[in-house]
């Protein structure tokens, strides 16, 4: 009768080395996931909140919408021209401006300013806007995306940190597209 | 001759594997499934070893750098020896992969193979089927050209829709907050090592499965799969009329494999890589980004959902399809194999056929896309200028500038965004007209505020003229009635 107790006590050091293992192993997972998830987790970087410069205010004429472009606050050495993301600017008038993000508010694709036709179209799935961003026709179902924007001693500024997706807090941040009044 | 067999012995003694191997290799088959139904498995195996080792001879060269990632292809392309072929032996091996895959996985359901007991075989052949497509996502996203810049967006901008979860899922996505060289690290990571190693060791269980469990027999109408008898019957029908898998079935696998790596050679020959397309330079917006060849349907349906309907449909809709995929052994584990008795089966297959070929035929020509050139590269044809007032044609010029030309064509020329106008004025009258150029509606924007009250009636005039010859344009009776007492002829037929 003494060879089943012997394999009990065996069996018991198996299942407690397997308990130990899994505590270890647990132990391991923090850092592990806190790794692997830290660009989601890390939560809204200070540096979202960083004014970008899009240049001087005098190449935004009144009345018009010019394409402009900016470094992204977290950059890389080895992130190349991905550095850079481009926007729209209309400048209303001397004071009144609105910056528009360039990524269709439906899936992201670039939109061009077209000023014959007063329209940002969308060169995926034809979403168009008009020129204060609202949705004009197609499958987006909002605006265009914002950016906050303010102008300091004669330089255009805004926080544009983060890709603007239907679902980000950063689409949140703006107000754009109220429906067209008639339709 | 002494010395080889000498030499495999003493390897023998160490490995102990030949009797393994002999046993695996002349293990019985039902002798019917040595058939050219029965190679998609295998053809889709040889093209995953072939993309493992171009895979490995492209990593030799390329960089998984955002900044130098697009050169390193330019280099591939152009300056190192038959780089060209090996990129086009990859990238359409992909295509291959997903296309061979999709056969089998078709030849296995229309065939029952899926039912008991091979259901846990079936289950890891999904997982199997959503890397391979993980596969030649993130593949594409390693061309680091416009396509795939954008098309990440894309990927985040649907995944950005997950209720709560959905910011979070995108900066995981993208490794921070844009796409930049942190999103190609990661993908780089998923596309080289994270899939291929789950993808290795599932397609492993996969084929144990297929060796202990046996394949499936050829479904014959009336032999009903029931979970109490069909383990002893397919061991009768082996006894009965089994055949050894070497040579018996195997050399339609060895002749399907040379031919689909042969047609692979000629094709990546004939038609070269896959791009890279422009630099991944996000303030170069002039471009169009498109997906590869086995996404283009999901595009076509992301332009053609109705807007309120899409976010549920991208949500939902992936997950009931896994789930019906991943249930289905366990919603039809018994019953009749043969596709001959299964209509609901067939039905559905050539369903999913159709509309996955309608979609990614449509996405060919993008008809939902504005042509963004039009209004300046295509002019209107001749025919429509004929006889023309002088209001009339400068009409034609508000169409042109006005960029109308980039969704509506005349004459097969233009957009297809909107409809074609050839003969519009048929199907709408003159007030009509001016309430759709002026309010938009229907999916038309509103070009009220951007043309002048001149430029509106010059554009109308135009638009009055298109109708085919002979046949009159739409007019208002009662605007006719109206007007009598101060223009006796009604508004007269062009």
């Amino acid at each position: 009768m003494t060879l089943p107790e012997n394999m009990t006590r065996r069996a018991l050091l198996v299942k407690l080395g397997i308990v130990f293992n899994a505590c270890v192993a647990a132990l391991l997972a923090i850092p592990i996931l806190r790794y692997l998830l830290s660009s989601a987790v890390a939560g809204r970087k200070s540096s979202y909140r960083n004014w970008l410069s899009l240049g001087s205010i005098e190449q935004f004429p009144e009345g018009q919408t010019r394409f402009a472009t900016f470094t992204n606050p977290d950059v890389q050495p080895w992130d190349g021209k991905t550095a850079q993301s481009a926007c729209w600017v209309r400048r209303i008038d001397a004071e009144r401006l609105q910056v528009f993000a360039i990524n269709c508010a439906h899936l992201g694709c670039p939109v061009r300013w077209f000023p014959q036709s007063g329209l940002f179209l969308c060169p995926c799935h034809g979403g168009a806007y008009y020129e204060d961003g609202s949705r004009a026709s197609g499958p987006p179902e909002r605006g265009l995306f914002e950016y906050p924007y303010k102008i300091e001693n004669g330089t255009l500024l805004i926080q544009a940190g983060e890709l603007p997706t239907p679902g980000s807090p950063a689409a949140s941040l703006t107000a754009a597209g109220k429906e067209f009044p008639c339709g | 001759m002494r010395l080889i067999s000498q030499l495999a012995q003493w390897f023998d003694a160490r490995l102990q594997l030949a009797s393994a191997i002999r046993d695996t290799a002349e293990h019985p088959v039902p002798r019917q499934t040595a058939s050219w139904f029965y190679v998609f498995g295998s053809g889709a195996l040889v093209i995953f070893m072939m993309q493992v080792v171009t895979g490995i001879l492209l990593a030799f060269v390329y960089v998984p750098s955002a900044g130098e990632a697009w050169n390193s292809l330019q280099t591939l392309n152009h300056s190192v020896t038959l780089g060209w072929y090996i990129r086009a032996l990859h990238g359409w091996g992909s295509n291959f992969m997903v296309a061979v895959v999709l056969i089998h996985m078709v030849q296995v359901f229309l065939f029952g193979a899926y039912k008991f007991p091979r259901e846990l075989t079936w289950i890891v052949g999904v997982f199997l089927l959503l890397m391979t497509l993980g596969m030649a996502f993130s593949g594409q996203v390693l061309r680091f050209d416009q396509d795939a810049f954008w098309g990440i967006g894309i990927g985040a901008s649907i995944s950005s829709r997950v209720p709560v979860l959905g910011p979070w899922m995108v900066h995981l996505l993208l490794g921070g907050p844009i796409i930049a060289g942190a999103t190609l690290s990661r993908f780089f990571a998923l596309h080289v090592f994270a899939i291929p190693v789950l993808l290795l060791g599932l397609v492993g269980l996969h084929l144990l499965m297929v060796l202990k469990l046996g394949i499936n027999e050829w479904p014959m109408p009336g032999r009903i799969v029931r979970k109490a008898s069909y383990e002893h019957e397919y061991h009768e029908l082996l006894k009965k009329d089994g055949v050894p898998f070497v040579p018996s079935a195997v050399w339609k696998d060895i002749f399907f494999a040379g031919f689909l790596l042969l047609l692979l050679a000629l094709v990546a020959a004939y038609y070269g890589p896959f791009g890279p397309s422009g630099r991944p330079d996000p303030t170069i917006i002039q471009t169009a980004p498109r997906p590869d060849y086995f996404f283009l349907w999901l595009y076509a349906l992301l332009s053609l959902l109705p807007p309120q309907m899409e976010t549920p449909a991208l949500l939902i809709g992936p997950v009931v399809a896994i789930a019906f995929l991943l249930l289905l052994p366990f919603l039809a584990g018994e019953g009749e194999k043969s596709w001959r008795r299964r209509p609901v089966a067939v039905l559905g297959i050539a369903l999913v056929g159709v509309i996955l070929g309608t979609f990614t035929s449509l996405a060919g020509h993008a008809p939902w896309s504005p042509v963004m050139d039009a209004w300046s590269g295509d002019p209107v044809p001749k025919q429509f200028l004929k006889n023309q007032t002088a209001l009339e044609r400068q009409g034609a010029l508000v169409f042109q500038l006005k960029q109308c030309h980039n969704c509506h064509s005349l004459g097969e020329i233009g957009g297809k965004r909107g409809p074609a106008l050839d003969s519009v004025a048929v199907v709408q009258t003159r007030d009509q007209l001016i309430r759709q150029v002026i309010q938009g509606g229907g999916n038309m924007p509103a070009y009220g505020k951007n043309l002048s009250p001149a430029e509106t009636t010059a554009l109308v005039a135009f638009l009055e003229t298109l109708h085919p010859p002979g046949q009159s344009p739409a007019h208002d009776a009662s605007r006719a009635l109206a007007n009598q007492p101060a223009d006796t002829s009604p508004a007269s037929p062009r």
